[in-house]
């Protein structure tokens, strides 16, 4: 894979100025992705933070070509762009070699477009779709998605005198997308430039569909001083609420396993979205969700070989 | 060599969609379009088109599909019918606002609920307002057709707007007739190869499409997409001509067909398969010394108002029957339309509506008749019987208006 000073002498394909808030790690996702290759690309985003803050007509930070169509079809649309290149390379009508990236937010992935990805993934595009997941809707102020980790205090979960914020389990989307049985599926945080970097650049090696779903740590939506994205995205993998692992042409693998597994509380006590979990009444919150990232683990860890 | 085959409507639009042999199509099955798909799908496998055959999951997918192909550049097609096009809706707005010329048959059913899969238009109906361009077909040889020009007309550099050719669902679509289906090579060299401007694959021109429009832009994008709708009236009539010249058909390639309407007292308005049986009922009452006449619209949007007043506003009196109800509103949306386009003329003739055929209930020549016996009777009475009227309802049925 390429080295950290290859990747900062690719072009910058997304450019500053964009009105992303600072802190977010969705510019710093794409920005890594959209360096791992040398060839032309189509990008397309769903509706959300990524795309409403890159492209406000008359400007765009995108320097290669980007579509947007609308919130749920991302992954429809840069399939149909993937067809249109397939077909009209066959009839020698382009030239030159293009590769295909989708970003969608676990909004417009792991909710609305799950089944625009679904079809697009089983379909068999040569593109990679790649979910920045802020877990809840961050666009439009942080409403609960079926990625929003239990307990979390969103504005459609909001704590209160009978509330304790998100109820239930995350939706497993790395899994479910796994069973999609496509060359190449991944989970990544943006703190491990080297672990995501190679992602990204296997993504858009394999032949076929790919998926990489990316943990972005968001400032304003789960309360916390833009300095510490990083260090929640590190919280996040060494707690194994974020496990760091890819399934690369059926085989699970875990790239990255913690020397001392940290109890989660270590990750949720960083934002602010959680702070109220940590009141006495809540305290069976935590065990909940403990278990359920003991539970996910476990099974990464069977899955992956390692037990 | 033209060819004489027996094909059922959706059959002979499949025939035009081989022809036309566009870079991608994507596919999804309803009622009563599969047909459609499947006789194409069975040209692909026969190696007869080369076309990037796109299988989605659902028609939400098959249109963000083909915004994507066409946004890419290439010549981009899908089919759909009723609940599918509702689905689509979404997206239709974003195709015609992003100004890419698709070109879509729709097979029209009526929408759920309660479901029903046979013949109406509520569903293109529904769609109206969306930018596209509507054309209607009387028969198989008529979406045929359309179906070729509408390819010419929604790329042509003034227009660049999606176009619909819509055929009644199972009446057209499943009907078998006889249909001429043109030579080859004419017909690919007549719908000529496609060579868009902007494309996302542009390597040395990369583009951005899709930004987010504020009310700084938003207003003057949007009004900005009636250039290409209003410029799509006279690309519509060359493109008749040349197609007429070409191949030398008989069908309608204006804005709409105006039978026996030279001298006509009375008229019917009607759009897609009534048309026949209107001009049965037509040449009844001119047998009888009633001088009747028959308006078969084919472009309904953009709506041809100055044209279509033009030719009702002489007249004693003209009724208009519509397959699909504007609820709240003022009868059906053919009606609207035309009772719109007269205001303003002097003379202006009695206009009666009749709302038929929903959920593929028949429309027979006696339906049709007793609406122009009616017609007659309010011209020397004064008053219409109903303001809204209804054919082949249930006669213990007592509609509220």
């Amino acid at each position: 894979m390429a080295k950290l000073k290859d990747l900062a002498l690719r072009p910058e394909r997304l450019s500053g100025g964009h009105r992303l808030c600072p802190g977010c790690a969705a510019p710093m996702i794409a920005r890594l992705a959209l360096r791992s290759t040398d060839a032309h690309l189509v990008v397309g985003a769903s509706t959300g933070c990524l795309e409403v803050s890159t492209t406000i007509y008359p400007y765009s930070a995108w320097k290669c070509s980007f579509i947007h169509n609308a919130f749920e079809n991302v992954a429809a649309t840069i399939s149909g762009v993937e067809a249109a290149y397939r077909v009209l390379k066959k009839r020698g009508k382009i030239k030159e070699d293009f590769k295909f990236i989708a970003f969608g937010g676990d909004g417009g992935t792991y909710d609305i477009g799950l089944q625009s990805l679904s079809g697009a993934m089983e379909r068999g595009h040569n593109m990679v779709y790649i979910c920045y997941d802020n877990e809840a809707y961050q666009n439009t102020g942080n409403q609960r998605s079926s990625s929003t980790p239990m307990g979390s205090n969103t504005s459609t979960t909001p704590v209160g005198t009978e509330s304790y914020g998100r109820v239930g389990k995350r939706k497993d989307l790395t899994a479910i997308m796994a069973a999609h049985h496509i060359p190449y599926v991944a989970q990544a945080a943006p703190h491990h430039w080297k672990d995501i970097s190679r992602k990204f650049e296997r993504a858009l090696e394999v032949d076929g569909p790919a998926f990489i779903n990316v943990l972005s740590p968001c400032v304003p939506g789960w309360k916390y001083d833009a300095k510490d994205t990083f260090n929640i995205s590190r919280l996040a993998a060494q707690t194994c609420f974020w496990p760091l692992y890819e399934v690369d042409n059926g085989v699970w693998k875990l790239n990255f396993k913690p020397k001392e597994k940290l109890p989660v509380e270590e990750f949720l006590k960083t934002q602010g979205r959680f702070r109220h979990l940590f009141r006495p009444e809540n305290k069976h919150v935590i065990e909940l969700l403990q278990e359920e990232v003991d539970e996910q683990w476990e099974r990464l860890l069977s899955l992956s070989g390692k037990k | 060599m033209p060819e004489r085959m027996a094909l059922t409507g959706n059959e002979a639009v499949a025939h035009a969609m081989r022809q036309i042999n566009p870079d991608t199509m994507a596919a999804y099955p309803i009622t009563p379009q599969t047909a459609m798909m499947q006789k194409f799908a069975d040209f692909a496998a026969d190696g007869l088109i080369d076309t990037d055959i796109v299988l989605v999951e659902s028609e939400h997918s098959a249109m963000s599909a083909t915004v994507g192909a066409a946004a890419a550049g290439a010549r981009s097609m899908t089919a759909t019918a009723a609940c599918g096009l509702a689905l689509m809706w979404e997206i239709l707005y974003i195709a015609s606002s992003y100004r890419l010329p698709i070109v879509m048959p729709v097979v029209n059913r009526a929408l759920s609920g309660p479901i029903n899969i046979q013949g109406d238009h509520s569903d293109t109906m529904g769609t109206r307002d969306a930018g596209w361009i509507h054309l209607f077909s009387e028969n198989a040889q008529e979406a045929y057709e359309n179906t070729l020009q509408a390819i010419r007309i929604a790329e042509h550099p003034d227009v660049l707007t999606p176009a619909m050719v819509t055929l009644d669902g199972f009446i057209i679509s499943h009907g078998v007739e006889t249909v001429t289906i043109y030579d080859d090579a004419k017909a690919k060299k007549f719908v000529g190869e496609y060579n868009p401007r902007y494309t996302l694959l542009d390597a040395n021109h990369p583009m951005t499409l899709g930004a987010l429009d504020f009310s700084d832009f938003y207003f003057e994008h949007k009004v900005s997409q009636l250039d290409g709708m209003m410029a799509s009236p006279q690309v519509v009539l060359d493109v008749g001509k040349e197609f007429k010249e070409t191949f030398g058909g008989e069908e309608c390639y204006e804005f709409f067909e105006a039978y026996k309407m030279d001298d006509a007292e009375y008229a019917v308005v009607v759009l897609g398969s009534t048309a026949g049986a209107a001009r049965m009922v037509v040449d009844d009452l001119r047998g009888r010394g009633v001088k009747a006449g028959m308006i078969k619209i084919r472009m309904f949007r953009p709506f041809p108002y100055q044209e279509i007043a033009k030719l009702i506003s002489p007249l004693k009196g003209c009724t208009i029957l519509d397959r699909s109800i504007a609820y709240g509103g003022d009868g059906g949306p053919v009606h609207i339309e035309i009772r719109s386009a007269l205001y303003g003329y002097n003379s202006v003739p009695m206009l009666t509506n009749y709302i038929y055929g929903l959920g593929g209930k028949p429309i027979e020549p006696e339906h049709i008749m007793s609406a122009m016996n009616e017609l007659q009777e309010a011209v020397k009475t004064g008053t219409p019987k109903r303001r809204i009227g209804f054919l082949n309802l249930k006669e213990d049925y007592v509609p509220a208006v």
